[in-house]
């Protein structure tokens, strides 16, 4: 694929991703911090929030499948996803940890369930978008181009 | 000499979540500062010197076995021992209170904000910590500066260095990048630096 269609690809799919909450800002200020000399910056912190968020995910599961749900540990989870997915823009999955965290409040078992089945969702959504982000921008480096500034 | 400052300014930065941890560190280092991460306030007292369970540092002097550091910034919700926390045994150790804290919190609660700024945070800041937000650290490096400027001076003379004081509050109007502006005066002679 020529350099300057995949360089148009980029950029369609980018801005789409903004345009419909996927990323926030948040993400064009990660993009910003990474420079030649640490080049790698965007994807090692979004690697580090697929991690986390992963992990966070299957403690919430067991958390909340206990006989007796232990709120404050539920919250004490939604927090730290909510906080991670806030700090790579990630707005979606933030969006869905403050509905969650009202259920957490409200001790609201079947809420959480609803909540977590959500942030499941949109955390998927948003890890392959970025997944193809992350391609697109390998395959134009690649090709010899350079990597459109959003900005 | 104000563009040197940041070079040398060393900044502590205590975080229990990795990736804010990452992102502080970034953050500081593209804006010139020099950085040391960990991930909670007792180790982020180990760092400067004191221990959990003394107000005062160990025997052995500081400058020997700990590195300087010129601020501190710190999350507020960490296990343990909170953001808080660690302000108010900093604020509370002699040898410490100087230190410019400042706290960072995703949570834009106004009691915790005035909470943080009454037990002696000099600024709060909400998280996604910005670049620019960095750019309010400014005043704390320069009136850190010149205190130790004063503290020679005061030895051999009787002039007085007044050092400006940062805004408190996030919400409050930016303030003015150039230093030398920001020097607010009292009675008696002074020298300007």
């Amino acid at each position: 694929m020529e350099s300057s269609d995949l360089q148009r690809r980029y950029i369609d799919f980018t801005s789409t991703l903004f345009r419909e909450g996927f990323l926030d800002s948040q993400y064009t200020q990660l993009q910003q911090l990474q420079d030649e000399s640490n080049p790698e910056f965007v994807t090692e912190v979004v690697t580090l929030f697929f991690q986390d968020s992963e992990k966070l995910q299957d403690d919430l599961t067991r958390t909340l499948d206990q006989e007796v749900v232990d709120f404050k540990k539920v919250a004490a989870h939604v927090h730290q996803l909510k906080g991670s997915s806030a700090s790579i823009g990630a707005q979606r999955v933030k969006n869905v940890c403050m509905a969650f965290r009202i259920c957490c409040e409200e001790m609201n078992r079947e809420g959480c369930l609803g909540c977590l089945q959500q942030a499941r969702q949109e955390y998927f959504l948003v890890k392959s978008k970025l997944e193809t982000v992350f391609r697109l921008e390998q395959q134009i480096v690649a090709g010899g181009g350079s990597i459109p500034t959003m900005w | 000499m104000a563009v040197d400052a940041e070079a040398e300014f060393h900044v502590l930065a205590v975080d229990d979540s990795l990736i804010d941890r990452k992102l502080i560190e970034r953050l500081l280092k593209t804006s010139c500062f020099q950085v040391t991460t960990v991930d909670s306030g007792s180790k982020a007292l180990e760092v400067l010197g004191l221990r959990e369970d003394r107000t005062t540092p160990s025997a052995v002097s500081p400058e020997h076995n700990e590195i300087e550091v010129n601020l501190v910034i710190t999350d507020y919700c960490m296990p343990g021992m909170t953001g808080y926390d660690l302000l108010k045994k900093i604020k509370g150790s002699s040898s410490l209170k100087d230190i410019p804290v400042v706290v960072m919190s995703s949570e834009n609660v106004p009691s915790r904000i005035n909470r943080c700024l009454e037990g002696g945070a000099e600024e709060f800041f909400l998280k996604p910590v910005q670049l620019s937000d960095l750019k309010r650290l400014r005043p704390h490096i320069l009136k850190g500066r010149s205190k130790d400027q004063q503290l020679q001076r005061e030895e051999n003379s009787n002039t007085i260095i007044i050092s400006s004081s940062g805004s408190k509050r996030k919400a409050m109007d930016e303030e003015p990048s150039s230093e030398r502006t920001r020097l607010r005066f009292s009675t008696g002679s002074l020298t300007m630096l």
